[in-house]
């Protein structure tokens, strides 16, 4: 066991960790933010994607002690004093979402691709960055408007 | 996944005496390989050396003749280079299909060339391009380098520093991604050199890259699309699974070097 | 009317989704109980094989474990084993063959995945440890996992099915079919295979399982669909304890796709061992890999199919014989999906006045096979829109012209396959997506994209399906162990604010919105001011869940029944209070008033005089605001409609892509359109899945499951979804006339209608008879390999 520390959603943070602790179960076991969700186990549904050091990463699939010192978000650090990021707000308003569990990931990866694609992002830019992200239930219509939408309003 | 010691080197000096000194250690880059693989159980190494902490691991530098890419660069870097993207641009192009955006932005170039991976992306390019592998101690020809399924003439405890390739006249990538992984089912990367000759990597189609020596001859005879996509590929070595036979593997090298050829730029 | 922007019709936008958007929501893996162990699964590696020994006491002296659980420690503690819910009987009257089913394996392990053991440890790191130092010793047996050769293998999975056959069920009238094909001027005859799914909702299965020592009574979170069938059938199947005794919880589910509907060895294993390591909880949360393996699987069919013709082109007749994969288990609903949810649907949206259908059910060495997303409804679908496509292209007749001549135009329509359709207009539906999809141009696009070496094809499905399910005397003369009705219990506050306790359960449908616009639109209360309660036992008195599309025509239709009983004790409260006669008591947009006087009270005024007992005598109205009501439906409902696709081949890969989709939906009255779009678009996904990218594969020899990952089974992706401009969507309405709300069923419609209508379209591009699914780019290319031989 070992302390890490880092900053989750502005907030400086720390627990023990094992070597093998990965970020995404110190996110959901030692600090019981329970956002961050685990839909596979081989780094390819995309429901545990949170930004460290502002990019979206799979949680599933990086050490806790590596990010000793990183700046991690999730998908709790959004919102800003009771106001929706409008990524957030976009997948409300055009249903973005049935079941809800993999659009956490959805989300984080959502602001990263409007954040190096720009405003305008197309729709196949979104589609084809999308592919680290798996959803069941929405057949990704909603979500690509979605993320044009919340692209339009970031 | 079993526990085992965490180390993060600031040098690649330090690195490899770290390696040594371990029972079993691996050295460990964006960890997308390494780590899905010891959740699997199917590795356990008693020491990670995790290479992301040196001090200048990664950077990009672009000269007249040579794009240097240094082991630490991610996928996302290489994509994103506005340097790399005048000077190679399908490598660019190359780096921005590899796997998806967390694993570009996590993944890097050394650790995938010392993977290794039959159907990883950057091996079709060092071939395609005539890159020079450098590490620790040496550099080698990436003709030299490939030489299994996830083989490479890399010796224990070696660590690539740097990819040098050659700035061709013009170049042109093309994957045929596996539908479910997004790995490379097939994927070929051309270059032609100012003297006009022509290399062929691919990857995906066999227990490693290689080069279709067979096309390099056709386009540097003639460097049409017609002539790279008539050329009938083997398909007696190539690799066959549930998703692509070896005749469909071999196929796809003919149909992506035709494209590639017509895309060269 | 209520407010239109919340009531019936509207589209609201969900009012879950706070908390799903903020990371808030509330899912079985997020809940963490005091003093909670976590569980982990042995499983057999092995397809089939008997269990000679297995030694734990290696691994019971392993750091941090609790306990380590096996099949004779459930048998010792006389656990029942798991059941399968519908008894189907063979055509000679035989009952089916269901072979044991233990919790826990006992004697024999059937498929490559099959728990073994249950470790309980502190963490689940030590618990996986521990598990690995079980020693199992096997006896390997010979497995089979092809349903096409498992009747003739030498594997028997079960004794009591020596050729492994679990029935042969037959529905239709045999000698009158025979005579129509006798007759027959032409005869279409295909074989069909209907590829093996994996349902993957994102959320992998999980359980937290406790006993409390002091009111000796359990408690079960789980991630299902129907929390109350899981505590009827642990309770009075299982015998783990009476049903007041055992809680089940289910509260936000990552997704069901039917996955959810059933009861699992898993998720029994956790309550049930908890009382033997003092109470302490004991946390299960499937890994994906799991998933995969174990999760029930969909489809698996293979069909020899006949369609008969006259002269002028009507069908006369249908033959059908089913192989369907039951896996090494009867899973909970199994029976009933390649039978009563099959075979009545083979009649589609035609006038067939002749259908015979026999289907042999069969084991196989491989995770159970249940409802999947349509259960049943797709593989009928699947076979009667790819025979009536082929048909059509041998009789060199137009696919739609063909459809039309063969229509049913009048309702209610009896089938010879016992389903009565009740309302309907085909017609509409197909010259709308005809209209839609610009069909008419067809040939011009076909042209465009050959241009540029793309090969072009066009599909249609006329799909129906029976949904709704059911009305219970109806399921219970065809074998179900359940009457398959609905309950809610409306609770209104003093304050006039509204509780629905409903035994649906959401896991992705949005109840908590479109329920709470029926209150709206009925009592005219804001929607926030009404509450959705769900999934949970203690809270919910009794329901049947969410599955085969029935929450909205069975499930709501109970909550409008409560809310009648609702209206007329507030009018009798309304009108003592105003002194007036409950005769003159008008009721709108949340206003009492009476007639021809400017009398009125707000309801919630009612809802807190109500509580008062002030001003009426509570001798002759009983105090308060609260009824429920059960709602058994009278017919299933029938959801119709045309799906149309294009799709374009590349010539060199064999790559197919969805060039546009059109779905015409009927679905009656629609109360949040957008969410029924939804419902739509993501089924459309999944029929796409199936037909171009997913498929379940074993490997024969070993028994082992190849597409065990998502890097080896293709879920679809963001790309592989047709344009927002090219996937249009359509609705046509008739009412259904048997509930109030004129409500059917729309969950399952786009996973059953769009297979067909990619296959037709991509059969049509490549002027091939038929072609395996999924067409991925090497099954198309193999095709067209073949082609270009046989040409030559």
């Amino acid at each position: 066991m070992s302390v890490v520390k880092m900053k989750l959603n502005g907030k400086a943070v720390n627990g023990d960790v094992e070597a093998r602790t990965l970020l995404v179960d110190f996110i959901r076991q030692n600090l019981g933010m329970t956002g961050t969700h685990v839909g596979c186990d081989t780094s390819q549904c995309g429901a545990c994607v949170v930004h460290v050091n502002g990019k979206a990463i799979k949680s599933c699939t990086i050490l806790a002690v590596a990010c000793e010192s990183a700046d991690v978000t999730t998908v709790e650090g959004l919102a800003k004093g009771g106001d929706l990021h409008a990524m957030q707000a976009a997948f409300k308003e055009h249903h973005g979402l049935q079941c809800g569990f993999c659009t956490p990931g959805m989300i984080m990866s959502a602001i990263d691709i409007v954040k190096r694609n720009g405003k305008n992002v197309s729709e196949d830019v979104i589609r084809r960055e999308l592919s680290g992200n798996i959803c069941r239930c929405t057949g990704y219509h909603n979500i690509v408007k979605a993320v044009q939408a919340g692209a339009a309003n970031m | 996944m079993e526990n085992f010691n965490y180390h993060r080197p600031a040098t690649v000096l330090a690195a490899a005496a770290m390696l040594k000194k371990s029972k079993d250690g691996k050295y460990m880059g964006g960890g997308h390989t390494l780590l899905p693989t010891m959740k699997q159980g199917l590795a356990a190494p008693t020491d990670i050396i995790d290479l992301t902490a040196i001090k200048n691991f990664g950077g990009i530098k672009v000269s007249k003749s040579i794009v240097t890419i240094k082991a630490g660069t991610t996928h996302m870097e290489v994509a994103a280079s506005k340097d790399i993207k005048k000077a190679i641009p399908a490598l660019a192009e190359m780096a921005g299909k590899i796997g998806g955006v967390h694993v570009r932005h996590k993944g890097t170039i050394g650790g995938s060339i010392a993977n290794a991976d039959p159907a990883a992306d950057y091996p079709s390019a060092c071939l395609g391009l005539g890159a020079t592998i450098e590490t620790n101690k040496r550099k080698i020809e990436a003709d030299k380098f490939f030489t299994g399924m996830f083989e490479t003439a890399l010796k224990a405890g070696e660590i690539i520093t740097a990819v040098h390739f050659p700035i061709p006249k013009k170049s042109a990538h093309q994957k045929f991604p596996n539908p479910a992984s997004r790995y490379a089912l097939t994927g070929v990367f051309l270059s032609q050199d100012g003297k006009g000759k022509v290399r062929v990597g691919v990857t995906g189609a066999a227990a490693s890259a290689f080069r279709a020596t067979e096309i390099e001859a056709a386009l540097t005879k003639d460097f049409s699309a017609k002539s790279a996509s008539s050329v009938k590929i083997a398909a007696k070595g190539l690799m066959s699974d549930m998703h692509a036979t070896a005749a469909y593997r071999a196929h796809l090298v003919s149909v992506l070097a035709g494209r590639a050829a017509a895309a060269a730029k | 009317m209520a407010d239109t922007k919340t009531g019936i019709g509207a589209s609201v936008r969900r009012k879950e989704d706070l908390r799903f958007i903020t990371g808030k929501g509330n899912y079985t893996d997020d809940i963490n109980l005091k003093d909670q162990t976590v569980g982990y699964f042995l499983r057999s590696p092995h397809a089939h094989a008997k269990i000679k020994s297995i030694n734990t006491a290696k691994a019971r002296k392993m750091d941090g474990v609790v306990g380590i659980f096996t099949g004779e420690d459930v048998a010792k503690d006389k656990l029942g084993g798991l059941i399968c819910g519908w008894m189907i009987h063979s055509k000679d009257g035989s009952p089916m063959k269901a072979g044991p089913h233990p919790v826990l394996a006992l004697d024999k392990v059937r498929f490559v995945g099959d728990q073994v053991a249950l470790v309980v440890a502190e963490t689940k790191e030590q618990a996986r440890a521990a598990a690995q130092a079980i020693v199992v010793s096997y006896d390997v047996l010979p497995h089979v996992v092809d349903v096409a050769k498992a009747m003739k293998s030498k594997a028997n999975v079960h004794d009591v099915a020596p050729d492994n056959r679990v029935f042969n069920w037959s529905l239709g009238n045999e000698a009158d079919t025979n005579a129509a094909f006798a007759k027959a001027a032409h005869v279409t005859s295909m074989d069909i295979v209907n590829n093996r799914l994996i349902p993957n909702a994102m959320e992998p299965r999980a359980a937290i399982g406790s006993y409390d020592t002091g009111t000796e009574s359990y408690t079960l979170y789980t991630t299902s669909q129907n929390p109350h069938v899981a505590r009827l059938v642990i309770s009075a199947f299982h015998g783990l304890a009476p049903e007041h005794k055992l809680r089940v919880i289910a509260p936000d589910v990552g997704g069901g796709f039917g996955s959810k509907i059933f009861i699992y060895g898993e998720e029994v294993a956790c309550v049930w061992a908890s009382k033997f390591i003092g109470g302490r909880p004991i946390k299960w949360t499937g890994e994906r890999s799991e998933s995969f393996l174990c999760d029930a699987h969909g489809r698996d069919h293979v069909t020899k199919a006949e369609l008969a013709m006259d002269a002028n082109g009507k069908i006369t007749g249908m033959r059908v014989h089913t192989k369907a994969a039951m896996g090494a288990y009867l899973s909970t609903f199994s029976a009933a999906v390649p039978t009563y949810l099959y075979g009545t649907l083979l009649s589609g949206q035609y006038n067939i006045p002749n259908i015979y259908v026999e289907v042999d059910a069969i084991y196989t060495n491989t995770a159970p096979v249940d409802a999947y997303r349509g259960a049943g409804r797709p593989e009928a679908t699947y076979v009667v829109e790819r025979l009536v496509e082929t048909a059509a292209r041998e009789l060199k007749m137009d696919p739609a012209e063909f459809r039309r001549k063969n229509f049913v135009t009048s309702f209610p329509h009896q089938t010879p396959v016992i389903m009565m359709y009740d309302a309907g207009d085909y017609g509409a539906a197909l010259d709308k997506a005809l209209d839609m999809s610009d069909y008419k141009n067809f040939a011009s696009r076909k042209a465009e994209s050959a241009k540029n070496g793309k090969l072009r094809g066009v599909g249609f499905s006329a799909y129906i399906e029976a949904c709704g399910i059911a009305p219970s005397a109806a399921v219970g003369s065809l074998g179900a162990g359940v009457g398959l009705w609905e309950s809610a219990e409306v609770r209104v506050n003093p304050i006039g604010t509204v509780e629905i306790l409903t035994g649906s359960h959401s896991h992705g449908q949005g109840h908590e919105t479109t329920f709470a616009q029926l209150v709206s639109e009925r009592l005219g209360v804001d929607i926030n001011n009404v509450l959705i309660v769900h999934g949970d036992t203690d809270k919910v008195q009794m329901g049947m869940g969410t599955y085969g599309s029935r929450s909205g025509a069975v499930g709501m239709t109970a909550i409008s029944k409560a809310l009648d009983k609702i209206e007329a004790k507030a009018k009798k409260i309304a009108a003592a209070v105003m002194e007036s006669s409950v005769n003159d008591v008008e009721f709108k947009d949340g206003t009492f008033t009476i007639k021809g006087t400017d009398k009125k009270m707000g309801f919630g005024e009612v809802a807190l005089a109500s509580y008062l007992g002030h001003k009426f005598n509570t001798s002759e109205i009983e105090l308060g605001l609260k009824e429920s009501a059960f709602h058994d439906p009278s017919n299933f409902v029938f959801p119709a409609g045309v799906h149309i696709c294009e799709v374009e081949v590349d010539v060199d890969t064999g790559l197919t892509k969805i060039a546009s989709y059109t779905a015409v939906d009927d679905f009656g009255n629609l109360i949040n359109p957008m969410i029924v779009e939804g419902q739509v678009q993501g089924g459309v996904a999944q029929g796409i899945g199936q037909a171009l990218l997913e498929g379940a594969v074993y490997d024969e020899d070993s028994g082992q499951l190849l597409t065990g990952s998502f890097m080896d089974y293709n879920m679809p992706r963001a790309a592989n979804m047709p344009h927002i401009e090219n996937f249009q969507l359509g609705f046509t309405c008739t009412p259904c006339p048997s509930n109030p709300l004129g409500m059917k069923g729309c969950g399952e419609a786009g996973a059953i209608a769009a297979p067909p209508a990619v296959i037709n379209a991509i059969t049509h591009a490549l002027g091939v008879r038929d072609i395996a699914m999924p067409a991925t780019p090497l099954t198309v290319w193999t095709a067209m390999q073949s082609m270009k031989i046989a040409a030559e």
